[in-house]
């Protein structure tokens, strides 16, 4: 590539481009989602919050299709990703990348493998433009140099670092982050919340984090989403959610101590 | 375990046979995930089947020797040896011990994969896992088994005449030609054939168990439990069933 400065996201900011209606979902008898209305507008940082066990991962994979709601609709950039097939996903895939919580990378390949690995799929270039790119990306979450090593070799912040420089190695308009942060030390943690920022503002791209984090939530958020009895609860920005009338989110935000407060009288 | 939950597994095996098959005729082929697995599943497996083979041919002459001898047929030991290893014992044992190591092997492994969300991962990227992940698994044992019973096969009648020798005093000579005479190729392809079938059923057991993995490590550990569990009756119950169809077939 011989633009460093990757591409702007296509089309208008603002615009709804990601959108569940009336999603339900259950595992067996565990009910995940009762009613799932959302929309994720192009160019916004939208943080998904909730306890832990509600489904936010869940609804993240449903988003590109690694779990197929029971019904309702999702539709990405206006198509319908519910009754897409497997190769038609693709195509949602390379514009709707995932990081995925542990990082999820391939233990058995080096760094630059596993950035490689989907500039392969997408049939991104030749050989020595992924090189390049695989360099490209490891300079953008400020891990240069590292690109023989094996991921078990890193650390866990580190393997995040990795695992964003492989999401974001096909140009994705979209990013979906699960759970960025759980488990860093807090130096990392900002640290993590730095790069989503400086891509969200370099790269133009919209987001989607879901975290149990509030460091991250007032870090990086435009708007705010709450799951809340198997749907979304509450959407609006994190200043409204700490006034807001629901007592349990109230006491999210605050991170727990509006519920001692509470409780004490 | 009910019976439910068994029938729920096999239409699910059965299913991923059909992705499996799919995407053998899809090209390109991704030759070299294939010669990876070929290598762990096959080429590494060689020692355990080499020691397997040679241990049961020489046990069997050794019982055969003493056992016939009150009968004054000592001379049919290699006889008996070769043909219980070429038919039976060479397939069975090797698929027993190669399907421990191997299924095993592929449930870890993918079942790592499987709870740090590798698998989920290799979709998002834009592949599929069970051209990624299965269907080298699947080709390569298919391929491996019936090479490792053809040395399964050698070894152990070798290891066979060795004892017949020591035990019986045929000479080195005599034992080869009566092995030779023994074996009708239908025997050896009957054996080869049935190896082909058990390298399916280790490949598709550990992927589907191994992909199927829930509960962090602890389940893993758990899953290759299974998998070796499975594996081992799903051998042995299908021997019998395919024994009677070759024999219905070839007599």
């Amino acid at each position: 590539m011989s633009d460093t400065v990757p591409k702007p996201a296509r089309g208008e900011p603002g615009e709804v481009i990601l959108r569940f209606s009336d999603v339900h979902k259950a595992f067996g008898k565990n009910v995940v989602y009762r009613g799932l209305d959302l929309e994720i507008r192009r160019g916004e940082t939208l943080t998904i919050i909730g306890g832990s066990g509600t489904g936010k991962s869940v609804c993240l994979k449903m988003l590109i299709g690694l779990l197929r709601p029971d019904s309702g609709s999702i539709t990405a950039f206006g198509q319908e990703v519910t009754s897409m097939k497997e190769r038609e996903l693709l195509e949602v895939r390379k514009r709707v990348a995932m990081l995925f919580q542990g990082g999820a990378l391939f233990d058995s390949m080096t760094v630059a493998d596993n950035i490689k690995y989907p500039l392969r799929e997408h049939n991104w270039g030749t050989e020595e433009q992924m090189e390049a790119r695989v360099h490209e990306v490891l300079d953008l979450v400020d891990m240069p140099g590292i690109d023989q090593r094996k991921p078990s070799e890193l650390s866990g912040g580190m393997k995040k670092r990795v695992a964003l420089a492989r999401t974001i190695a096909v140009e994705p308009e979209v990013i979906l982050y699960d759970e960025p942060t759980t488990g860093l030390d807090p130096i990392t943690i900002r640290r993590i919340n730095g790069l989503i920022l400086r891509l969200q503002e370099r790269l133009g791209v919209t987001s989607v984090v879901v975290t149990h984090d509030m460091d991250t939530v007032f870090t990086v958020t435009d708007r705010l989403a709450l799951v809340y009895d198997k749907r979304i609860a509450f959407t609006g920005a994190p200043e409204e959610a700490e006034h807001s009338e629901m007592r349990f989110l109230r006491e999210f935000v605050k991170g727990g101590k509006g519920v001692l407060e509470e409780d004490l009288g | 375990m009910g019976f439910g939950f068994f029938l729920q597994s096999l239409g699910e095996v059965m299913i991923l046979t059909g992705q499996v098959t799919r995407e053998l005729f899809r090209r390109p082929w991704e030759i070299r995930l294939w010669i990876a697995q070929l290598d762990q599943g096959g080429v590494q497996s060689m020692s355990i089947t080499f020691l397997t083979a040679i241990f049961t041919g020489m046990v069997m002459a050794s019982q055969f020797a003493i056992g016939l001898e009150p009968f004054g047929a000592s001379l049919y030991t290699g006889k008996l040896v070769s043909l219980g290893i070429v038919r039976e014992l060479g397939p069975v044992l090797t698929a027993l011990l190669v399907g421990g190591r191997v299924g095993a092997g592929f449930t870890a492994e993918m079942g790592s994969m499987a709870v740090t969300e590798q698998i989920d991962a290799i979709r998002a990227l834009g592949a599929n896992p069970v051209r990624k992940l299965v269907l080298p698994r699947v080709v390569a044992m298919v391929i491996a088994l019936p090479l490792l019973t053809v040395i399964a096969d050698l070894v152990g009648c070798f290891g066979g005449i060795v004892i017949t020798m020591a035990e019986v005093g045929i000479t080195l000579r005599f034992g080869l030609k009566q092995m030779i005479e023994t074996i009708e190729v239908a025997d050896l392809v009957h054996g080869i054939m049935k190896s082909a079938f058990f390298g399916y059923f280790i490949a598709i057991i550990g992927c589907w168990v191994g992909m199927n993995t829930r509960g962090g490590t602890e389940g893993v550990g758990q899953a290759t439990t299974h998998t070796v569990v499975w594996t081992s009756i799903t051998i042995l119950v299908s021997d019998f069933f395919l024994t009677r169809l070759f024999l219905a077939i070839y007599g």
